[in-house]
């Protein structure tokens, strides 16, 4: 039973951004989720962020309890979460006080009333009642009595405790929701009758009390006219809406299938990166191996112990778990085994701020190891993209014999977006080096003339019986080896072959101003945020003499790096950190002058300051 | 797999070309031709062999062997070995670990490795002495003990490999003299065979910095009467003219001489390392009189990769996924045109 009933002419708009919120228990990620999926599939683009409680259970109405989930669509392109909001739904007190600074000014907020009893305004800190005393005026206030309508809806559905009642409210505010925004209810419908196909009363009470909502706002006064976005113009084919983290997993699923190789997975939990760990285990059907060790060097460990065995081996962590596996990671290096360590990384330095994002481990990925031991660093730059990278980073690692560390972070991991599904078939080809028919002379490092990769010769292969080991080695034999001069040979040898990864990988490309006055220069997860202040700035106002590059390539950086500097008077290098991608560029690039735009505030960029700071600069 | 299709090797098959770089005179040198005696016998191809170690004198033993090896870091063989084993259990992998690799710094994996029953082995070189590093007190040194890090005498309390073993749920633990090459070799190969992770404690000497710490045990003159060799189904009996026994009185192991007070050959307890209850094993591996050696215990259990395995072949002849593309594009999907 979905709706399809007369409504007042909508009014067009480009996009909107709404962000629900209310206790960890008022259902606001399904909420959430459900909205972009509808119109997802209405064909909007959309961009969203989840925002959960560090504490697994919060108490209730409590400030730190709050779960909040926002998200974007747009009748033309999206590329983030957004900064403010265009439409708050609160469910309570404390998720009104914390999320009402997002809101813009003059925008609408709907308020479940019901929720603003003392008790609940005690616990979110209010000593008045903010609908009561004048703290929204400036706001449109939609006061809705949504506990009491939700319990009205459904006194007729036999079977319903009162606890599914009020949980079912949320149902009502997306409802409300649905109308506003000119959506249909059928999809949400449709993911009722699947997900409770067992307790038909639950499909009852959740279609009442979504259609009740629906119908409320149709009917109240207060919303003069809906909204609606168009469809956005997107490259046909088929979608659906991925979350970073489950990204990245099928991206090395990808690789495993188009490689032929076993995938393995040795991690330990940590946030925000368990998620990869929780979807590969999954995936038994495609003979995923996912161990979860006793902590990160375990963990790493026993990947590489997989890739020795001839396994697609990776390593999931974040920031403090890169820290620990840094000297297994060495190893790793130093005896020339593929190995794919994602990093997804959030707040440091220490424990840090382990549920906000940040791009401040670049120079550990880097540099992070004793001795001299370079890896291919890479970085993915959207939720979607994760997929891409996550498979570069198995091929690189393959095709090269190195580990690489692929950095993601918490805001594109947690954050979701379509998806143009790629199927394997049409992904790039994945060589590796693994041996087969034993020829005298053979040696465990021996290398490939071009690239400077060694080979691979796993264990039950005969004649191939090798040691490798930690100590330097001799470049030929491979046998231990002290002598000073091979030391240094090997030293440099280590450091091209990471090197000529440069003619493995594509040209960086320049958006915008091909030349001109400013290049705005990022790195990893801010592609979102910067491409669209650039963006901005170009069509908007009218500027055309800024061009964006965004690097996904870290180490080594794409051939063309240098020629595309010089093709602009002045370099701005935008990220999340103090200065680390800054540093790395001033050290090669010495020529050039790089200007800053740092945050460390564990949130992302938002639009107006990276367009007044760019402006100061044109 | 065994067996019948194997290669015929002798000990010399096993040896690599590299130098060995012990000190004259190390038990090292014992154990590394005990394991080039011991694999001929195991029936398992050269190539299926892989020796994993960590940091120490004892981890540069895979460079001796003409095998696959991995001479990896400080402590962390374990993980490495679990990793090559879960990736091919067909595989014969085999952890060479010192005191201080197992105990110290890498004590963590080492009781992991030893909890989740893995089909792997574990030879851990006991010197109660960090050699490589030239002589610190390790995590087994005896209280007293003056070494290059405890001058006037170790004041930390050591534990016992076998007994820490044994708390995280080993199935397999032996413990054997470095000076006892018959019965070492006899050892690997029972813990080659024996499904699950196997555990073989050395009392190894260390000629330079810890010179003659087991020879009150281990010394040929004093090692009948000092040590107990146990043997599965066997009464407890030791002693040069085999005269001496143990027996359980209360709570506590008891040595009683045969013949003496009415004791028989009867009374004397039987050697059962199949129990599944570790009690009597840990009992043994605590008795400072006589020592216990031989296979304390060998509980048959399910191992990892047999759970694993299992899991995986029910998950895969149940599941609609074969291909990627199944999974990518079930669910909520849509289309834009
Ligand atoms: C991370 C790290 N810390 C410290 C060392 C130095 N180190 C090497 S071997 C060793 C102790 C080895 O003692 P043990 O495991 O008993 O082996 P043994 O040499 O006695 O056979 C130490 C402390 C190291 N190699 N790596
Ligand atoms: S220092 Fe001790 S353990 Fe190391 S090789 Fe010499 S005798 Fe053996
Ligand atoms: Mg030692």
């Amino acid at each position: 039973m979905s709706i399809e009933s007369i409504k007042p002419a909508p009014k067009e708009l480009e996009g909107v951004v709404i962000r629900f919120v209310g206790d960890s228990g008022d259902g606001m990620q399904l909420t959430g989720t459900q909205f972009t999926d509808t119109s997802a599939m209405f064909g909007n683009d959309v961009s969203t962020f989840p925002n959960y409680p560090a504490e697994i259970r919060a108490p209730q109405g409590s400030l730190y309890g709050v779960s909040g989930f926002q998200v974007h669509i747009g009748s033309v392109e999206v590329s983030t979460p957004g900064d403010s909001v265009d439409l708050l739904v609160a469910m309570n007190p404390a998720g009104l006080k914390t999320n009402l600074y997002a809101l813009k000014k003059g925008h609408t907020v709907i308020v479940d009333k019901d929720a603003f009893t003392k008790k609940n305004l005690e616990k979110a800190f209010y000593e008045t009642n903010p609908l009561e005393d004048g703290s929204l005026d400036g706001y449109h206030v939609i006061e809705v009595d949504m506990s009491t309508l939700t319990k009205e809806a459904l006194k007729d559905v036999d079977g319903l405790d009162n606890k599914t009642i009020t949980r079912s409210k949320n149902m009502f505010s997306l409802g409300m929701v649905y109308w506003m925004y000119h959506r249909s209810t059928e999809h949400t419908i449709d993911f009722f009758n699947k997900k409770f196909k067992s307790k038909p009363e639950l499909i009852e009470a959740n279609t009442k009390v979504l259609n009740a909502g629906y119908y409320y706002a149709e009917t109240l006064e207060l919303i003069s006219n809906s909204y609606t976005i168009s469809p956005a113009k997107m490259v046909p084919g088929t979608y659906r809406i991925i979350m970073g983290n489950t990204a990245t997993a099928w991206g090395l699923l990808a690789a495993s299938e188009k490689s032929g190789l076993e995938l393995f997975l040795g991690s330990y939990p940590i946030t925000p990166a368990t998620d990869i760990l929780h979807e590969l285990v999954k995936h038994k059907h495609f003979g995923v191996k996912a161990f979860q060790a006793e902590d990160e060097i375990a963990g790493i460990c026993s990947a590489i112990g997989a890739s020795f065995a001839g396994d697609l081996a990776i390593t999931t962590t974040s920031g403090p778990g890169l820290a620990l596996k840094g000297e297994a990671l060495g190893l790793a290096m130093m005896i020339e085994l593929p190995l794919v360590v994602i990093n997804v990384q959030r707040g440091g330095p220490s424990t840090g701020l382990p549920t906000k994002t940040e791009q401040s481990d670049l120079l550990q990925a880097m540099y992070g190891r004793n001795g001299e031991s370079p890896v291919v660093v890479i970085a993915a730059s959207t939720p979607a993209d994760c997929f891409n990278y996550a498979y570069e980073a198995a091929r690189l690692a393959l095709e090269h014999m190195t580990p690489v560390i692929l950095l993601t972070d918490g805001y594109i991991a947690n954050g979701s977006a379509p998806w143009k599904i790629q199927s394997v078939a049409d992904m790039p080809e994945i060589k590796n080096r693994k041996v087969t028919k034993f020829t005298e002379n053979w040696h465990p490092y021996k290398r490939d003339a071009k690239t400077l990769a060694r080979e691979w010769a796993v264990p039950g292969t005969s004649g191939f019986e090798h040691r490798v080991g930690g100590l330097e080695k001799d470049s030929v034999t491979g046998n231990v080896s002290y002598v000073p001069e091979n030391h240094e040979t090997m030293t440099h040898t280590r450091a091209e072959k990471i090197r000529l990864v440069q003619n493995n990988i594509p040209n960086l490309k320049v958006e915008f101003a091909q030349q001109g006055d400013l290049l705005v220069v990022g790195w990893g997860g801010t592609y979102g945020t910067l491409h669209s202040a650039v963006k901005q700035i170009t069509e908007e106002e009218g500027f055309n003499n800024i061009g964006f590059v965004h690097f996904n390539y870290i180490n080594p950086m794409p051939k063309n790096t240098e020629e595309i500097f010089a093709k602009f008077k002045k370099i701005i290098v935008c990220e999340l950190n103090s200065g680390q991608f800054a540093f790395i560029l001033k050290a090669n690039f010495g020529k050039f002058d790089f200007q800053q735009i740092n945050k460390v505030q564990g949130l992302p960029f938002s639009n107006d300051e990276l367009i007044q700071k760019f402006k100061q600069l044109l | 797999m065994e067996a019948t299709a194997v290669k015929k090797y002798t000990y010399k098959d096993f040896v690599s070309d590299q130098e060995v770089r012990w000190c004259p005179g190390c038990d090292d040198y014992v154990i590394l031709n005990s394991m080039q005696k011991a694999l001929p016998e195991m029936g398992v191809e050269k190539e299926n062999v892989v020796f994993v170690s960590g940091i120490g004198c004892s981890s540069r033993f895979p460079y001796y062997m003409n095998t696959y090896g991995v001479h990896s870091i400080h402590g962390r063989a374990p993980g490495i070995a679990t990793g090559v084993k879960l990736a091919n259990p067909d595989l014969s992998v085999w952890i060479i670990t010192g005191d201080g690799d197992a105990t110290a710094i890498g004590g963590n994996h080492f009781i992991h490795v030893l909890r989740r029953n893995i089909n792997l082995n574990i030879v851990l070189f006991n010197n109660e002495i960090y050699g490589l590093t030239k002589g610190q007190f390790s995590p087994t040194s005896v209280v007293g003990q003056k070494t290059k890090s405890s001058p006037y005498g170790n004041t930390q309390p050591p534990f016992s490999p076998g007994e820490l073993a044994l708390g995280a749920n080993a199935r397999f633990y032996a413990r054997i003299g470095g000076n006892n090459p018959k019965a070492m070799t006899q050892i690997f190969i029972e813990a080659h065979r024996f499904k699950g992770t196997s555990l073989i404690e050395v009392l190894q000497n260390c000629v330079i910095f810890n010179d003659g710490c087991f020879t009150d045990v281990t010394d040929k003159e004093v090692k009948d009467d000092k040590q107990i060799y146990l043997e599965h189904g066997k009464p407890m009996i030791f002693g040069k003219n085999a005269e001496k026994g143990l027996v359980l009185r209360g709570l506590k192991l008891e040595v009683v001489t045969i013949g003496e007070n009415g004791i028989t050959e009867k009374d004397i307890l039987v050697h059962d390392a199949k129990e599944k209850d570790p009690t009597l094993h840990q009992m043994l591996i605590r008795l400072a009189y006589p020592i216990a050696t031989g296979i304390v215990r060998a509980f048959d259990d399910v191992t990892l990769e047999e759970r694993e395995d299992e899991l995986t072949k029910k998950i895969k002849a149940g599941s609609k996924y074969k291909k990627t593309d199944d999974l990518f594009f079930s669910g909520e999907t849509y289309e834009v045109k």
